[in-house]
């Protein structure tokens, strides 16, 4: 009876285990789209075959497993999920803007899975997004990759093994909630390096220490004094992490100085592999970005919002992706995000870059600044099941986006959506009650508008 | 022998920097221009394949299939390309305002609740870095409008060339900005209790009617002396209220701005009163909400200026898609349907609002239609702008495609028959920067 009793109970851990780690996946044919594979060119009268939320086959005439659902895509364009690289829609709180360095928070305990933005997006054809902490802290939180699994919790959102990434920020919004808010350092570019550098300083002899105090007291043995204990310091596990390399940067920017300064510091600490992000300047420093291997994530077309966006180009994109720079286009913006595509098309009107290139702005790029390349970004076999299926070319602004797929699983189905496939569904009709309206700001400098008087930039 | 080396290369080297120089300051052509073989796109009457332009001058001189083109006219081959109109935007903040987040940069937003006094036509800054980059994606024209308080002041109707407001103004005095107060609540950030809202909202609405109360009697008083000063005292100049007369008379339309759907049904009662006072024009704007009460707002017979269509639904509640096809919805009841971006530094964006409107509802067409002719028409200048039509200003541009796609480019700008330098600042650095050597910084 015990036995029964302890295997039953292995049983129902085991299952709650097991619901607790994976998503909900599903298998369905697509069938004779034009595929965008983004990887491997286009397919005409392609199908798509995912499995088990897995792209098991690409090809003509790919034939359907039993269980599997069919969708015709004839006529239709069938491309990856889109990836949007910056991203503050499904966050609680954005900015920890308390300290200059707030390495660590986590946007993973700030996920809000009810946001209508995260609909809107999957409306536009986004699958993946990377939700990062704001910019008011020269190092604020850890940012958290999400699958939009709209429908499902908290966890449920999250990018299973996607990597670490953390974000920086430098210029005109840590200086101004700090320095000019606080009267704490940095007030200046000058001071915003300084904050780097002594926090990486202090993270490096805080792991050396913490390090020998752990060593020192696995072995003590109880004679003489007892190890003088270093306390566990999140903040600087998280910075000492990122100098190990195993947190991916994405740092908020503006400026070709500032730009080549964090290339500078990272150099001398050894960090490789990160993201300067909105980077309006990144253009000036294309050759160094691109001996750096630095990638670059950027607006379409926004500048002149504040003094440091002033002498932007939209063209910014375009000569960092003729100089090698790999680059991606996002929104930081519950708008943009709707339509990601067509911001990528704005790359062929300002700069002539290939419709090719444009669409991997938008799908693989992020995917590699995100260190999800091998996961998603890209029509292949192996890769998970995030396709969106449109009714003309997506670089088209008559294109519609039909579908959204995560996992194989159907999130958006604009033939369906008769605001049926959403939560809390309350439409039209109830107008005249006093309502909240336009919550969905979603900007870098959420939460950081009590800190001063003057109209804030992204 | 060697001075003569010497002067070739002087002369060489004179050249030289002449041809440099010539490049860095490009200046506009003006005179006479013929586009050729090109479809043009008149918006009033169909598309012309493979027609010709003629500009002389300010002005449009021949629009058709062909015609004697003389030796004196600059040619433009313009085969497998488009022409359109020079679209105009019908709500910006173009030229009032340099950059955003610095204060000082701003001339948009004047102190006090009641400005009618207040022209944007003063403030416009012809040379702001966002104009060049405005006019090379075809929009030619925009108005641009004060924005605080509740009565804003005027706003202007521009072309997007020019070295002074006055050679830039199409109508100095184009509208009066009119801010409907709310009877909504603000946002996230707005605790007020139900009652408070309803109180404030009331207040607000009281002074606003008040004001008009009063510049409609300083109207008659002045009126009144005008008309026969004998026996009457001479009244005191209220230079606010004296910019109300011709909003009164009507010879300036006021812009009514609002946006919930509650909102604009009290406006629209405030419209058909006001209506039987004075002989004011009136028009609506911003309308986020216009889809619920289009049909209200046909029967009030009121044109409406719509945007941004890029936007996201007002409330959480609504449709994803509410705000893209909020155009066509009210297009489709029957009203004139203008559109605008609300924005500065990226009304560049207008085409693709229309796109958008266009793929949601609207059709390309009439969203065509909403940022030419019928903001020209709403705006009383339809005789010189909104299509391609002899007579009318040369204000039209050359594209490689459709020029709602993002993908294609807009080639030549015409504005006023300037023949505009394709050039901007977002340009310049992608000539400067694009092959930059890779060891010297700039």
């Amino acid at each position: 009876m015990d036995t029964i009793k302890k295997i039953a109970l292995v049983l129902i851990f085991c299952s709650f285990t097991a619901v607790g780690v994976s998503q909900p996946t599903g298998s369905v044919l697509i069938k004779d789209g034009t595929v965008l594979t983004v990887t491997n060119g286009t397919i005409e009268n392609g199908d798509v075959l995912i499995e088990d939320g897995i792209i098991t086959q690409i090809g003509e005439d790919v034939s359907a497993p039993g269980g599997a659902d069919v969708i015709d895509a004839s006529g239709k364009y069938v491309m990856p999920g889109i990836i949007d690289p910056h991203s503050h829609i499904a966050g609680v709180d954005i900015n920890e803007a308390s300290n200059p360095v707030t390495a660590e928070v986590k946007m993973g305990n700030s996920i809000d899975p009810n946001d209508i933005s995260i609909y809107r997006a999957l409306a536009g054809g986004v699958s993946s997004i990377h939700l990062l902490h704001g910019s008011a802290n020269v190092i604020g939180g850890e940012s958290e990759t999400l699958k939009l699994r709209y429908g499902q919790g908290q966890e449920g959102l999250k990018f299973e093994d996607a990597p670490r990434t953390i974000k920086f920020a430098l210029g005109e919004n840590p200086t101004r909630v700090h320095g000019q808010g606080s009267g704490i350092q940095p007030r200046t570019r000058m001071g915003v390096e300084q904050v780097i550098r002594r926090t990486f300083d202090a993270a490096l002899d805080y792991r050396r220490n913490r390090e020998a105090y752990l060593e020192a007291k696995e072995n003590y043995n109880g004679q003489g004094a007892p190890p003088r204990p270093v306390a566990k310091n999140l903040r600087m596990e998280t910075i000492a992490d990122i100098i190990e390399g195993d947190i991916l940067v994405h740092c908020h920017s503006y400026r070709a100085d500032e730009i080549l300064m964090l290339m500078r510091v990272f150099d001398d600490y050894g960090v490789e592999n990160y993201t300067f992000t909105h980077a309006n300047e990144a253009f000036k420093v294309a050759p160094e970005l691109k001996e750096h291997g630095a990638y670059a994530s950027v607006f379409s077309d926004w500048w002149a919002y504040k003094f440091e966006v002033y002498y932007s180009t939209a063209y910014n994109a375009s000569i960092l992706n003729a100089n090698g720079v790999v680059t991606s286009i996002n929104s930081d913006s519950g708008e943009l995000i709707r339509h990601l595509n067509h911001e990528a098309a704005k790359t062929i009107r300002y700069g002539n870059t290939s419709k090719a290139d444009a669409l991997k702005m938008i799908t693989l790029n992020p995917a590699i600044q995100l260190g999800i390349n091998d996961k998603v970004g890209s029509l292949e076999e192996g890769k998970h099941g995030d396709v969106s299926i449109w009714s003309k070319h997506p670089l088209s602004i008559y294109s519609i986006n039909q579908m959204t797929f995560v996992d194989g699983v159907k999130y958006f189905d604009r033939e369906e959506d008769a605001d049926d496939m959403r939560i809390d569904i309350n439409p039209g009709e109830s107008w005249e009650q006093p309502t909240v309206r336009n919550t969905s700001e979603h900007g870098c400098m959420h939460d950081t508008f009590y800190l001063f008087s003057e109209t804030a930039g992204e | 022998m060697k001075a003569i080396k010497s002067t070739i290369l002087l002369i060489a080297a004179f050249l030289l920097a002449q041809t440099s120089v010539a490049q860095i300051t490009e200046k506009p052509g003006f005179g006479k221009f013929a586009i050729t073989n090109a479809d043009i796109y008149t918006v009033t009457n169909g598309v012309i394949e493979d027609g010709v332009v003629l500009i002389e001058g300010k002005t449009i001189t021949y629009v058709g299939e062909s015609t004697d083109i003389g030796a004196d006219f600059t040619q433009i081959d313009a085969s497998g390309k488009r022409v359109y109109p020079g679209f105009i935007d019908a709500g910006t903040g173009l030229g009032l305002q340099e950059i955003g987040a610095v204060a000082v940069t701003n001339d948009q937003n004047e102190v006090g609740t009641f400005n009618p006094y207040i022209m944007a036509f003063t403030a416009i800054n012809p040379h702001s870095a966002a104009i060049p980059v405005t006019r090379t994606s075809g929009v030619t024209t925009v108005i641009s409008a004060p924005g605080s308080g509740v009565i804003s002041g005027k706003a202007t109707l521009i072309n997007l060339y020019g070295n002074s407001p006055d050679s830039m103004a199409v109508l100095q005095k184009a509208g009066l900005i009119h801010n409907w107060p709310s009877a909504d609540r603000g946002g996230w950030w707005d605790d007020r209790t139900d009652e408070e809202i309803e109180k404030q909202y009331k207040e607000q609405l009281k002074k606003l009617k008040d004001y008009w109360k009063k510049a409609i009697t300083y109207h008659d008083m002045m009126a009144s002396f005008e008309e026969d000063p004998s026996g009457k005292e001479e009244p005191d100049t209220d230079p606010q209220l004296e910019a109300m007369r011709e909003v009164i008379d009507g010879d300036v339309p006021v812009i009514v701005s609002v946006d919930s759907g509650k909102d604009i049904l009290k406006v629209i009662d405030w419209i058909e009163e006001m209506r039987e006072k004075t002989d004011a024009r009136f028009i609506l704007a911003g309308l986020e909400e216009g889809w619920l009460v289009a049909e209200e707002i046909a029967e009030a017979d009121v044109p409406c200026l719509v945007g941004p269509v890029l936007d996201t639904p007002p409330e959480d509640y609504m449709g994803y898609q509410v705000a893209y096809q909020n155009a066509g919805k009210l297009h489709a009841a029957g009203i004139p349907v203008a559109l605008m971006t609300q924005d500065i530094e990226n009304v560049r964006n207008l085409p693709f609002n229309a796109g958008f409107a266009a793929t949601y509802g609207m059709g390309i067409e009439e969203a065509l239609k909403a940022i030419t002719i019928v903001p020209a028409r709403i705006f009383g200048v339809e005789d010189k702008l909104g299509s391609i039509e002899e007579g009318k200003m040369a204000n039209l541009f050359i594209a490689d495609g459709d020029p709602f796609e993002p993908m294609n480019h807009v080639e030549q700008v015409f504005i006023e028959g300037y023949k505009i330098p394709m050039t901007n600042r977002h340009r310049k650095l992608y000539e400067q920067f694009l092959n930059r050597d890779a060891t010297v910084s700039e």
